[in-house]
């Protein structure tokens, strides 16, 4: 089973709730970070990385010895990655999106492709937990391939926990699609709430049951707890402002392990997700 | 006319709220709201909006199943696994690169441009604002940040105004570049969090990347003073300027659920006195 936790706003606690899931549930479990923009969950887990992989994007290179200059490559090209200048082509790589169509429309054939390095997937465990991240290249754009590479890496075996990036565009879509559960984490203030609902505007769209929890509860206003009533959304946990959670996180340390009376509410909220995950099928 | 984009690298460390205060503070200036995916900043500006336009950008194909005869050339070339066995496409999974459409020997696949979002120009009561609306799950957000930033660019020019504020969106890929690429400078606000230093230093890195200038500001800094003194230290290493410390202040929060910037919500606030103080050291350094 795949739970992905995703926010919409960003900050609102993502990580904090897939570690201490993961911690909590222990063994056989699998947390994907696929916030490769900016992968966090590391710093929170400890993983020893013992394998590191360069993730790379095929990207066309063009033999000029074949090459007629007939422009073809140029014109089906959607993305304006490669045009024929003057005697010469010349491939945009940042700009390209590896449809391989170019390659494809080359009557000459002098068309081949090559990897455009995105960033690398680093592997670990820690506390019998496999841990798996991205890490986009700094100056890198195309986070979307790189999220599917660490998705990739799915056990159906074990329960897998996938920490999305905030928004609702296409990385955040990618780090859904599989989910069989979406775990919202929101704050009940004006910014969480209006996020919120362009997250699960985009949750309904991918058709997963979702669910959410409420960080932060008492900071803030009643609405979020109207919308999820209004919108039949179950509210599976709520997590009040407490300044030595905010100060545990700020050193890294994990909620269930400073507060261990947390670690029951992680697995209560863990059956509840199951249940309605039951209810669903 | 200047630039100043306030970035982040992790989300909720206070860009829009900080956004908000300076918005109150600064003169002669346009605002806008250059994280399209989650945009906030109207909640607090409350827009009035004048002008509305759709964003298009990219296509999605579509199989004209009339037409189709099913002989799978499309299915193959696809890299994005977006054809179905039954010819239909999917269009979340489609990337527009119109392959297919290319290479369909019936002609039998449509390609229409989408409609992914709206940018509106908009009256508030601290001046003119640009802003966006990203449809939910569609693509192009970098384009549609570009966008915006050259509306208020051109906005603010013709009002003859002399200050773009722009609200950065999270993380360092396609969105945030596109959004300090060109700008005067980035304030980057960050927190003194394991994770808050973390993505600090990547966005610090890219905006070195593309040699923008770059300024950090620590917020909630009284969290955790060790480590808001490491990110100081990080900060002078690596030649950012440390604009000042704010401190931990749900008056953010009771400010925000008003639509109140902090300076409205209570004008004697301890973190609004810093971020004051913040403002004119950035105003000096920006030379405003």
């Amino acid at each position: 089973m795949i739970i992905s936790i995703a926010s919409g706003k960003g900050g609102t606690g993502k990580t904090t709730v897939a570690t201490n899931l993961a911690l909590s549930l222990g063994s056989a479990v699998q947390l994907l970070d696929c916030d490769v923009e900016e992968p966090n969950a590391h710093l929170f887990i400890h993983p020893n990385f013992d394998q590191t992989e360069t993730v790379t994007a095929p990207v066309p290179e063009v033999d000029m010895n074949k090459c007629s200059l007939c422009g073809k490559c140029g014109d089906i090209c959607q993305f304006k990655a490669i045009v024929v200048v003057g005697e010469t082509v010349l491939p945009f790589e940042e700009l390209c999106h590896s449809c391989g169509g170019c390659m494809a429309v080359c009557p000459e054939k002098a068309i081949t492709e090559k990897g455009r390095e995105l960033g690398v997937i680093q592997k670990g465990h820690c506390n019998g937990i496999e841990f798996i991240h991205g890490k986009l290249r700094v100056g890198e754009a195309m986070s979307p391939p790189l999220i599917k590479k660490v998705l990739s890496y799915t056990d159906p075996a074990k329960l897998t926990i996938v920490d999305a990036p905030p928004g609702t565009s296409c990385p955040v879509i990618e780090s859904m699609k599989p989910a069989d559960f979406v775990l919202l984490v929101t704050e009940p203030t004006p910014f969480g709430l209006y996020d919120l609902k362009l997250a699960v505007g985009a949750v309904k769209i991918l058709n997963i049951p979702c669910g959410l929890v409420i960080n932060r509860s008492d900071l803030g206003d009643a609405k979020v707890i109207e919308y999820a009533n209004q919108e039949d959304l179950p509210i599976l946990m709520e997590i009040p402002f407490d300044r030595r959670i905010a100060e545990a996180y700020s050193r890294g340390d994990m909620i269930v392990e400073v507060m261990p009376e947390w670690k029951e509410r992680f697995l209560a909220l863990y059956e509840k997700i199951i249940s309605h995950v039951n209810d669903y099928i | 006319m200047k630039e100043l984009v306030v970035i982040s690298g992790k989300g909720g460390t206070g860009k829009t709220s900080l956004m908000g205060a300076f918005a109150s503070l600064a003169e002669n200036k346009i605002l806008c709201d250059a994280d399209v995916d989650a945009a906030d900043l109207h909640l607090i500006m409350n827009p009035d909006v004048r002008k509305r336009y759709d964003f298009q950008s990219g296509n999605t194909a579509v199989i004209d199943q009339g037409r189709c005869t099913e002989c799978g050339v499309c299915i193959d070339l696809c890299r994005w696994k977006a054809i179905g066995d039954d010819f239909k496409i999917k269009s979340i999974e489609c990337e527009g690169c119109g392959v297919c459409v290319y290479f369909c020997p019936e002609r039998a696949i449509d390609f229409p441009e989408n409609t992914c979002g709206e940018w509106y120009i908009s009256d508030t009561r601290f001046g003119p604002m640009v802003h966006a609306r990203l449809g939910i799950a569609e693509e192009n957000s970098g384009k549609l940040v570009t966008l915006v930033r050259q509306e208020a660019r051109k906005l603010g020019e013709e009002k003859n105004l002399k200050l773009i504020l722009s609200d950065g969106p999270p993380g360092v890929g396609c969105p945030v570049i596109a959004s300090i690429g060109g700008a005067s400078a980035v304030l980057i606000v960050t927190e003194p969090t394991v994770s808050g230093k973390h993505d600090m230093q990547r966005v610090a890195q890219l905006a070195a990347h593309f040699k923008v200038p770059a300024m950090i500001c620590v917020n909630k800094f009284d969290l955790n003073l060790e480590l808001t003194q490491n990110i100081e230290n990080f900060a002078r290493e690596n030649e950012l300027s440390c604009l000042g410390r704010i401190p931990f202040d749900p008056i953010f929060t009771w400010a925000m659920v008003q639509g109140q910037t902090v300076f409205e919500y209570n004008t004697g606030s301890k973190a609004g006195q810093a971020i004051k103080q913040i403002w004119h050291i950035l105003a000096d350094k920006m030379k405003l």
